[in-house]
């Protein structure tokens, strides 16, 4: 068997690659996990929300030294999606503090987070900054 | 002024923090312990309630174990684990013991053994024998999400707390490592912290990174150690040799929190609301503000906690904690010392004893007793711990009106 299977069940992979939030309905709060109720309105019913692709990245480190068998350097970023939704994940394609700063506009981007013994492929998302690296 | 219902330490120990491979956590508690109740002419006979914090070990009871070591009385005991504010809810727990009238002096201990643990927060997982991706746990993760999708280990989450603070007000990597210069120079006064090794700035910035903008020297050890208090009641400190009640320290504040819910929070831990929170609230019960303030300890698991931990204790202008430690105000000779102990960077962040000994210093300072780094005249202090799940305590404590 082989095939391609998302990293963590709210990245929707079709038609294309994006996030999906447990939405509160009783108060809008956005939630990436598994919900018993609402941490902010305490409320118990919710709806899937598929959220957009881009953002703004919000605060971010670039971790040097890794847990044991990671490779680094890698760079992780908070990012606020437009309209909505607080994600945290790796950026592609710099690990320069300065040009983090510099350019904090990114979007969405996936990449293979490995492989099992049956060759399905776990797809994570990433982001990539707007532009290219400044 | 003495009031019934007021609450004091009269005791204070801590160990020095460090690594100790030869001695369990009981002799690390057990040598806090005991000072504590010399340090206050009194004894097991005297002690009404334990409370003992510790995280690693947190279902060994603690409390029982040390009680076997130093005096078995058959006074309750409460064990206690709260993260890394877990030896300040130690003290809290003794202070409501106190308040809800179940003893009149409590023993409160904190205490760790950590050895050489390395980076927290990223427990590793053994393998099965077959690898087939099978969506598990709350998130529905086929792989481990540490660095795939961001980081969460310790020295990221806080370097990330940083970098939200600097993005929004334009913090310098250097105005990050100031901290650890001040830090790491007001160690060397003290005789009980872990390291006591001054460094350049250029030193700082020019070391290893672990998690930008942290560097080696921004970020706490992990080591082992004890602090204990010895606390009573306004009414029973009357009662007290008047040598004791010279000594005496009021805790004029005692807040716990835990995290409000934020957007965002539980993706990105806040470690700010919660501090807010606790600090307005101890300001409000102790009546005074930031300005009124002769030291404080404040948790400097890393350097960038330290700094944004300016502007949530309102010690700073709003956004202006960069410009603080430009200053100079929280050097020892500044407006308001911050961490004249050395702090987590560089006393050391034994998990447990933590939020137990930041208040023996802060005692020891009101109390004149601090030593070659003793902040001269000290009358009111304040100190600080957060850990992440989170839970968060700030307590202020007065010197004896004279």
């Amino acid at each position: 068997m082989t095939g391609r299977i998302p990293a963590v069940d709210y990245l929707a992979l079709e038609p294309e690659p994006h996030l999906v939030a447990r939405v509160c309905t009783a108060c809008g709060a956005e939630y990436f996990d598994r919900r018993n109720g609402c941490a902010r309105c305490f409320g118990t019913a919710f709806e899937p929300r598929a959220l957009a692709t881009e953002g703004t990245v919000t605060a971010f480190t670039v971790v040097h030294r890794a847990a044991p068998g990671l490779p680094a350097p890698y760079t992780s970023v908070v990012v606020d999606l437009d309209g909505g939704g607080s994600v945290k994940a790796n950026l592609l394609g710099t690990n320069d503090p300065a040009a983090i700063m510099a350019s904090t506009k990114v979007r969405l981007t996936t990449f293979v987070a490995g492989v099992d013994d049956d060759g399905v492929e776990a797809i994570a998302f990433a982001f990539e900054q707007i532009g290219g690296v400044a | 002024m003495t009031g019934d219902q007021d609450i004091w330490i009269v005791g204070a120990a801590m160990t020095k923090f460090g690594r100790f491979p030869d001695l369990d956590l009981l002799d690390l508690a057990a040598d806090a312990a005991t000072s504590a109740m010399r340090d206050a002419d009194t004894d097991m006979s005297k002690v009404g309630v334990l409370t003992m914090g510790n995280v690693y070990e947190a279902s060994s009871n603690n409390g029982q174990r040390l009680q076997k070591q130093i005096g078995q009385t058959g006074i309750p005991v409460y064990n206690v684990v709260n993260a890394c504010a877990t030896g300040a809810t130690a003290v809290r727990v003794a202070m409501l013991s106190l308040l809800g009238g179940e003893s009149d002096v409590a023993l409160a201990v904190g205490v760790e053994q950590m050895g050489k643990m390395g980076l927290l927060g990223g427990a590793a997982k053994g393998k099965p024998a077959k690898k087939e991706f099978a969506p598990k746990g709350r998130y529905g993760s086929v792989v481990k999400t540490e660095g795939v999708l961001g980081t969460g280990l310790m020295p990221g989450v806080f370097a990330q707390a940083g970098t939200q603070y600097a993005l929004a007000h334009g913090v310098t990597a250097e105005q990050f490592a100031k901290v650890a210069q001040k830090n790491h120079a007001h160690s060397t006064l003290n005789p009980l912290a872990q390291y006591r090794k001054e460094f350049s700035l250029e030193e700082i910035l020019a070391a290893d990174v672990i998690s930008w903008p942290n560097t080696l020297p921004m970020c706490c050890p992990t080591g082992d150690g004890a602090s204990a208090l010895v606390l009573t009641t306004g009414a029973k400190l009357r009662t007290l040799d008047p040598d004791v009640r010279r000594r005496a320290v009021k805790i004029s504040a005692s807040v716990l929190t835990s995290d409000p819910w934020v957007a965002g929070g539980q993706v990105q831990p806040d470690v700010n609301t919660l501090t807010r929170q606790a600090a307005d609230k101890a300001y409000e019960q102790a009546g005074i503000s930031p300005a009124d303030l002769d030291l404080v300890e404040l948790h400097d698991c890393f350097a960038t906690a330290e700094l944004v931990h300016y502007d949530n204790l309102r010690l700073c202008e709003p956004g202006g904690a960069g410009d603080f430690i430009d200053s100079g105000a929280p050097w020892r000779d500044g407006r308001t010392p911050v961490n004249v102990s050395g702090g987590l960077l560089s006393k050391g962040h034994p998990i447990g004893a933590t939020g137990v000994a930041n208040l023996y210093e802060v005692a020891t300072h009101l109390r004149g007793e601090a030593g070659d780094r003793q902040i001269v005249g000290a009358r009111v202090g304040l100190t600080h711990v957060i850990g992440l799940a989170s839970a968060c305590a700030v307590h202020i404590l007065e010197a004896r009106a004279a």
